[in-house]
């Protein structure tokens, strides 16, 4: 009768990297199982030596910290990968930000402790957001804005895959202010050049349900009927733990070597 | 005259809809050129959704073939999905290429290829999306010549005033060709404008131009004739054969989606053609002779395939691939060069024969075990001799429990239902083989954890095949058939609980039947159908049968004719069929002569291994059966070692 046990094993883990990354530009209609499809071959593509996963269906070794939703673009998601063979990870980031598709961008890779030092979940707690509201003006932002933090408690719905579920936005919501309009992140959409565009700046604490920037969105038209009147474009800037002074902690800081390489963030 | 991207308008509609990146671009492999740095324009396209037509390898071979060319360009473009398609129409946004968000109206050529019939009404979404006239004779000189390949343009009549022209046969040399033609003509200053094109297009004898033949009619339905209406104009059109696929190594840069696709594997044709002389088989009829791809330019293909794309599959497709003079040589060889890597190797195993199970074996060394599909078609050795399936009761049981034995817990079995001369009895000998089937192998493995899915489908007689002149059966014979089988099955539970059953009903199967056998005067149920809301008739979701035999009945009597006089009329020798006039190379006397031959159950044997039988093709498109062995192996490879490879840039750009 058949072997029902594989032969052999996979090789161990001698390596742990972590990656931060961006979807940006069209890669932000990326779904995260995309992401992952893409990356998998990436790491074949650039030759990595990952480890595999024992059983009958090996899985790469890859695990991933909260990801994006599918349209909106990051520049600061991570993840961590096992190896079955030591690399330099300036190589390694160097080699897979080449074989991914322009515009899912690998901006850093850091080495990690193989045992203890905590988890990149453990490392994350809050994210930063950029929020692009083409055709609103910056004063009607500003009101919905208030209203929003004024509010005690502000109540959405979505639809999830447990079917539609009604939560709170304001609790998780540390800040959200409004910025300047020169700080606009890249092209406006074409045709709304012209028009006014407001830009916010928001930072959300990790809860269950996790509040996404489409909640703070639906938040706003809750208090203030705000109502774009076209998709606004939403970016994550940071994700890490919240210092008591509202401050970032980046999630690779504590794995990365005294001397900073290769970082560059937009924070 | 530069051509501008349709993203940013398009972007914006991209948050409302469903799976926004099929429409994004961005894949390994994509090409975007300079607008004005080249002469010749294309765009092509598989009419069905992202997910099925990224794959499609005709596509990416045109695709990859056209791009080498320093003054073409290609890009593709595919069917969307209606909640685009709402927004699109709203909003006043084209149907648009997926690399360069450009206009498809803006290029020179619109190249689209049908696996199948059912994709015809996508294709007119697409063309008007694109504000393209849906009927050739409305274009000007500001449209795109649409052009028609795939297998389904074998006969194009049902869409004949709604393409330009159609290509039959292998296209990696047909679109060089072409693309030669409208190079010069543009080069001359477009002289005489559209018609002249079409007309230089008409005179190579292997371009079909519907508009320059003229159909005439019998009083009672059937066609009188087809003749051509100008000068010069060949009476029939040729198919084209690419020999030597040695020569054309397509795809070196496979496409590689972000997007989920339907396949996620680098796939490797291995020989085209097909000798086995299936009878229902239109794919094995049609691209004929074989031509083997040799095992070392196999090889090289793969390793090169999975480098650029990074799959973790590889599928060794082909008519039949087991059938590959050196097969069992290019699957050791390469499940050695693959061992331990992680990378799966597959085999589409359709011949019913114990030497599959022994490939798959091979392949599945370094623990990635494939499914083991066979397909013996019918299910009573009457039917199959009927068909020309050889194989028996007895090869088939060996086989399954082959792979019983060999690890395989579980095997597909595909059957078709509504074949030429067909009883019930035939249909349900299947529940009587699949039972034999899982009793064998408890007894060989002494397990009672196997199991089989039984899948069975419709049949379509298809043109250029030996049922060309056959009737179909109807939908509720078929439903009927396939009703009993299901009870059949489940007659024995200790046996029916270890067997699937997958169906197909009837009434799709007729449809497609409507249109694979259908003339010009179908064309007008294809507007009517799209016109009352039709939209990828492919997928049992969107398909209504109400809608195609409403359209069908409130057009085909204009005629004289009707649904049921396209699909369960059998033909006679002297009908004029409304793909005599295109050329597959296969005689028609012999095709005939193979069809009376089934009635009477008499075996056609494969002209790889015995005498030439005459078929036609070789001696009228001057071919020739291309087969090995080699006699060479697959060295193994230089080992990787671990130093990482960055990547060649992903984007070419022109």
């Amino acid at each position: 009768m058949a072997k029902r046990q594989p032969e052999g094993g996979q090789d161990p883990v001698v390596q742990r990297i972590r990656l931060r990354y961006a979807k940006r530009g069209p890669m932000r209609f990326t779904s995260h199982r995309d992401f992952a499809r893409a990356f998998e071959r990436a790491l074949l593509r650039a030759n990595v030596p990952i480890a595999y996963s024992q059983g009958f269906t090996p899985h790469p070794k890859v695990s991933y910290a909260s990801a994006a939703p599918t349209g909106v673009a990051s520049e600061a998601e991570y993840l961590e990968i096992g190896l079955r063979a030591v690399v330099d990870p300036d190589d390694l980031r160097a080699a897979l930000d080449a074989a991914l598709s322009p515009g899912l961008d690998v901006i850093e890779a850091v080495q990690s402790p193989l045992n203890g030092g905590g988890s990149l979940a453990d490392r994350i707690d809050a994210s930063a957001w950029h929020l692009e509201l083409p055709g609103i003006t910056p004063a009607s932002a500003e009101a919905a804005v208030r209203a929003f933090l004024a509010a005690g408690e502000v109540l959405v719905e979505r639809l999830t895959k447990q079917g539609k579920r009604v939560f709170d936005t304001r609790a998780a919501v540390v800040r959200l202010e409004l910025l300047e309009a020169s700080s606009a992140l890249g092209d406006v959409p074409s045709g709304v050049a012209e028009a006014p565009c407001a830009i916010l700046d928001l930072v959300v604490r990790q809860g269950t349900p996790t509040v996404r920037p489409d909640d703070v969105l639906s938040g706003l038209r809750v208090v203030a009927d705000l109502e774009p009147p076209v998709p606004p474009r939403a970016t994550r800037l940071a994700q890490g733990v919240l210092t008591a002074q509202g401050e970032f902690v980046d999630p690779l800081a504590a794995d990365r070597p005294a001397a900073v390489v290769g970082a560059s963030s937009l924070v | 005259m530069s051509v501008t991207s349709v993203f940013p308008q398009l972007e914006r509609l991209l948050p409302r809809i469903s799976k926004p990146i099929q429409y994004v671009g961005g894949e390994l492999g994509a090409v975007i050129k300079d607008w004005d740095s080249v002469t010749v324009r294309w765009a092509l396209s598989y009419p069905d959704a992202y997910e099925v037509g990224l794959p499609n390898q005709g596509v990416q071979i045109l695709y990859e073939v056209l791009n080498e060319q320093p003054d073409v360009l290609a890009e593709r473009t595919y069917a969307v999905w209606p909640d685009l398609e709402a927004l699109m129409r709203a909003e006043g946004v084209p149907q648009f290429t997926v690399e360069a968000h450009r206009p498809v109206t803006a290029f020179d050529l619109f190249g689209i290829s049908f696996a199948t019939e059912l994709g015809y009404t996508n294709m007119l979404t697409m063309l008007d999306l694109a504000g393209i006239p849906l009927e050739s004779r409305d274009r000007d000189d500001r449209h795109p010549i649409v052009v028609a390949g795939g297998h389904a343009a074998f006969n194009p009549e049902p869409i004949a005033d709604f393409i330009d022209a159609a290509v039959l046969g292998d296209g990696e040399e047909a679109v060089l060709e072409i693309t030669a033609i409208v190079r010069e003509w543009k080069g001359e200053g477009s002289p005489g404008g559209r018609d002249e094109l079409l007309l230089r297009l008409a005179r190579t004898e292997s371009v079909y131009v519907p508009r320059f033949y003229d159909v005439d009619y019998l009083p009672d339905g059937r066609i009188q004739r087809v003749v051509p209406n100008r000068a010069d104009v060949p009476f029939r059109v040729h198919k084209r054969t690419t020999m030597d696929l040695d020569a054309w190594p397509y795809p070196k840069r496979p496409l590689v989606p972000l997007a989920e696709t339907v396949h996620e594997r680098y796939a490797v044709e291995i020989f085209r053609g097909c000798t086995r002389g299936c009878r229902f088989c239109q794919a094995g009829m049609i691209t004929r002779p074989v031509r083997e791809r040799s095992i070392t330019t196999v090889g090289q293909m793969v390793k090169e395939g999975l480098e650029f794309s990074g799959f973790h599959e590889v599928g060794l497709l082909s008519l039949s691939s087991a059938d590959h003079s050196e097969i069992g040589d290019m699957c050791s060889g390469l499940a050695q060069q693959y061992e331990g890597t992680n990378v799966s190797l597959s085999l589409p195993s359709t011949r019913v024969d114990a030497f599959n199970v022994t490939l798959a074996q091979e392949l599945a060394r370094n623990g990635r075990r494939t499914g083991l599909t066979f397909a013996p078609e019918g299910g009573s050795e009457r039917i199959r001799k009927v068909i020309n399936k050889m194989v028996t009761e007895e090869d088939l049981i060996r086989t399954v429990v082959t792979a019983y034995s060999n690890g395989w817990r579980a095997v597909k079995l595909y059957f078709m239902c509504g074949l030429p001369t067909e009883t019930d009895e035939d249909v349900l000998q299947i529940a009587k083989l699949a039972h034999e089937v899982i009793r064998a192998g408890r007894e060989a493995t002494g397990s009672r954890d196997i199991r089989c899915t039984v899948s069975i489908g419709g049949f379509v007689p298809k043109p250029h095949t030996p049922f060309q002149w056959a009737k179909m059966e109807t939908p509720e014979v078929i439903d009927h058939r396939l009703r009993a089988l299901k009870n059949a099955i489940n007659s024995d539970r200790n046996l029916g609980k270890a067997i699937g059953y997958r169906y197909h009903d009837g009434q799709p199967s007729l449809i497609e039947g409507l249109l694979s056998r259908g003339d010009r005067r179908v064309g007008a149920v294809i507007r009517r159908v799209w016109e009352q809301g039709g939209r990828f008739d492919g997928w049992s979701e969107h398909f209504s049968y109400q809608r195609w035999v409403d359209a069908a009945s409130a057009v085909l009597p204009g005629y004289g004719v009707d649904l049921d006089w396209f699909t369960v009329r059998e033909r006679d020798q002297n009908e004029v069929l409304p793909w005599d006039h295109l050329d597959s190379g296969l005689d028609k006397d012999w095709l005939w002569q193979d069809w009376q031959d089934s009635v009477t159950g008499f075996e056609q044997d494969d002209c790889r291994w015995t005498p030439c039988f005459d078929c036609g093709v070789c001696p009228s498109q001057d071919t020739e059966i291309q087969i090995g062995p080699t006699g060479k192996k697959l060295l193994p490879l230089t080992p990787v070692g671990s130093g990482l490879r960055v990547p060649q840039t992903v984007h070419q750009h022109g």
